[in-house]
């Protein structure tokens, strides 16, 4: 007979295998396995591997089309991220207020999270497309003189892709808002109604900073999300990046280096790190920023 | 009295405007699959097609040999793999709340933390170390590495702290060993937080476009997200835009009948996810 303390140990591990296993081999043996293949040349066709230190790194830093693929997924994050967080917020505070339909309106506005990227960038690129809607009506309500060319004019590809992705994502966060909005004290209201604050105050001085906490999360979901925005980059360009590298981000770039005919990979690498820190940055400074108090 | 009527009218007409942002591209969507493709390109804000066909559907299905297999190959990949994830993250989750072992907290913090690791820094070594294996081209490159999920092995943990002990300690009285008790008595005790993790791992494997992408190369195994993109930009380009939507809307279809059937559960699920 086995002690029992030694039985809950051994059930503990085997119930803990599968997961120790999988996620100790895809995640924190493949972070070792990344630094170290991140300081060699590789070809993954020909089997070519070549220890060259640092240079990888430095090719990072002078590496036009690597600027340009920072630059836009950067511009990307800066748009994206304010705009789906506030949006969200908003949505959930007016979905948290006296009105009838709330479950059908709730269940409207969750349908973007449930598309999947590829049928989502088709449907926008449609909308977008020359004879498309957004075009049509543009034209009707005499906004435009003639229809824009949104798909293969670098000045608007990348925005498109921005409008889609906000779409998609403020239905995610507006329910995780809400969800917490819901255990939101109604007497912290009344008391603010007591003392006759408006609407728009009452959703400056109560709701944003009781949701303080949310909004860490939302905004350190969004940044990790939106850094390595890939799919919607892929299938709008086809893989290519572009019109005129507009659409090419970090992550599309880092896909294109690793699985591509050159010597690489261990570049790709290199590169995966660097946003990696990037994100990481990124994550502490929008933490710092939500939780000191000047921001409101 | 008269300013708060105004008020909630300019609420219902944020919510109203918002419905219909949200809902116009799918709208849209629909309407140009039965539409033919000059009436699409000729321009025309009539949702109600001119001339109704399914003629896009068709040629979709009959475009490429493979279609229908893969659906089945999205299917399949996302029943197994929602499978794997359930018994895992369950077992997981119950050991990190109700075992009690040396070791254990060190494990959870290690789960917790991978959640933060980005995925982009680990496409290129899980891409060598699948290749190794030998599972490119096959469908367990798409589910071996996926089959836990640490925010749902969280989420299950959290589940079984919040739950009762004393079923399964009045079902250990009654002489049911310890992993009989998880079986037969924890599991379906978890049934709406197994329900939750579903939906989600389901709907993340069906839309998951980039790791079926990488890992296989053979249209004859290719899921309907890779299929549809590969297909599409390999005839005629992304502007047939009556197939394109008709194959957008293809693969919203079982993720809607999902969504009506289990409402309930994709909105308890973002809450849990979220701090609690």
């Amino acid at each position: 007979m086995i002690k029992r303390k030694h039985f809950a140990a051994l059930m503990g591990w085997g119930f803990l295998s599968p997961a120790i296993l999988i996620i100790g081999t895809f995640v924190f043996a493949s972070i070792i396995f990344a630094l170290y293949i991140s300081f060699h040349k590789v070809n993954l066709f020909t089997g070519y591997f070549e220890f060259i230190g640092l240079d990888n790194y430095i090719r990072i830093f002078t590496d036009n089309r690597t600027k340009i693929a920072f630059i836009n997924t950067a511009t990307f994050v800066a748009v994206v991220v304010p705009l789906q967080t506030f949006l969200a917020m908003v949505m959930a505070a007016v979905l948290n207020s006296y009105i009838k339909g709330k479950n059908f309106y709730r269940t409207i506005f969750f349908l973007p999270t449930l598309t999947s990227s590829a049928a989502l960038t088709m449907i926008f690129m449609f909308l977008f497309s020359l004879t498309g809607p957004i075009n049509e009506i543009a034209t009707k309500l005499n906004l435009i003189a003639q229809p824009i060319n949104f798909l293969n004019d670098p000045k608007f590809a990348l925005k498109v892709i921005m409008s889609m992705n906000v779409w998609s994502t403020v239905p995610y966060f507006m329910t995780i808002y809400l969800a917490s909005l819901q255990e939101l004290p109604s007497s912290l209201y009344e008391a603010a109604d007591v003392d006759g604050a408006t609407a728009v105050q009452k959703f400056f001085h109560i709701t944003i900073p009781y949701l303080k906490p949310i909004t860490t999360f939302v905004l350190l979901m969004g940044i990790i999300g939106t850094f390595q925005m890939f799919d919607q980059a892929y299938i709008f360009s086809n893989g290519s990046g572009g019109p005129e590298n507009s659409t090419l981000t970090v992550a599309l770039l880092i896909y294109r280096n690793a699985f591509g005919q050159n010597n690489t990979m261990g570049f790709a690498t290199a590169m995966s790190i660097v946003l990696s820190i990037v994100i990481f940055v990124a994550t502490m400074v929008a933490k710092k920023l939500n939780q000191s108090e000047s921001l409101y | 009295m008269e300013k708060r009527n105004i008020y909630k009218y300019l609420l219902y007409a944020i919510l109203i405007t918002y419905a219909v942002v949200t809902f116009f591209p799918f709208l849209w969507a629909v309407s140009a699959s039965f539409k033919t493709y000059k009436e699409i390109t000729g321009g025309g804000l009539n949702v109600i097609p001119k001339a109704a066909t399914i003629a896009a559907y068709i040629r979709l299905l009959t475009m490429d040999s493979n279609f229908m297999r893969w659906i089945l190959n999205s299917f399949f990949v996302c029943i197994v793999g929602t499978f794997f994830n359930v018994i895992f993250n369950s077992m997981a989750g119950y050991a990190l709340s109700r075992l009690h072992f040396k070791g254990r907290d060190m494990v959870f913090y290690a789960i917790l933390a991978s959640i933060m690791v980005p995925a982009q820094v680990l496409l290129i070594p899980n891409y060598l170390i699948i290749k190794y294996f030998g599972m490119l081209n096959s469908f367990r490159a798409v589910i071996i590495p996926v089959a836990v999920n640490a925010t749902y092995i969280f989420m299950m943990r959290q589940f079984y702290i919040n739950f009762p002990k004393s079923l399964e300690e009045a079902a250990a009285i009654d002489g049911l060993n310890r992993v009989g008790v998880f079986f037969r008595i924890a599991i379906p005790l978890a049934k709406p937080a197994i329900a939750t993790q579903s939906v989600f791992i389901f709907l993340g494997l069906w839309n998951e476009f980039l790791k079926p992408k990488l890992y296989l190369a053979v249209p004859q195994k290719y899921t309907l997200t890779v299929g549809i993109q590969t297909m599409m930009s390999q005839y005629g380009g992304i502007t047939q835009w009556d197939e394109v939507m008709a194959a957008s809307v293809i693969s919203l279809i079982p993720i809607l009948l999902l969504y009506i059937a289990l409402n309930k559960y994709f909105m308890h699920g973002v809450r849990m996810d979220g701090e609690k």
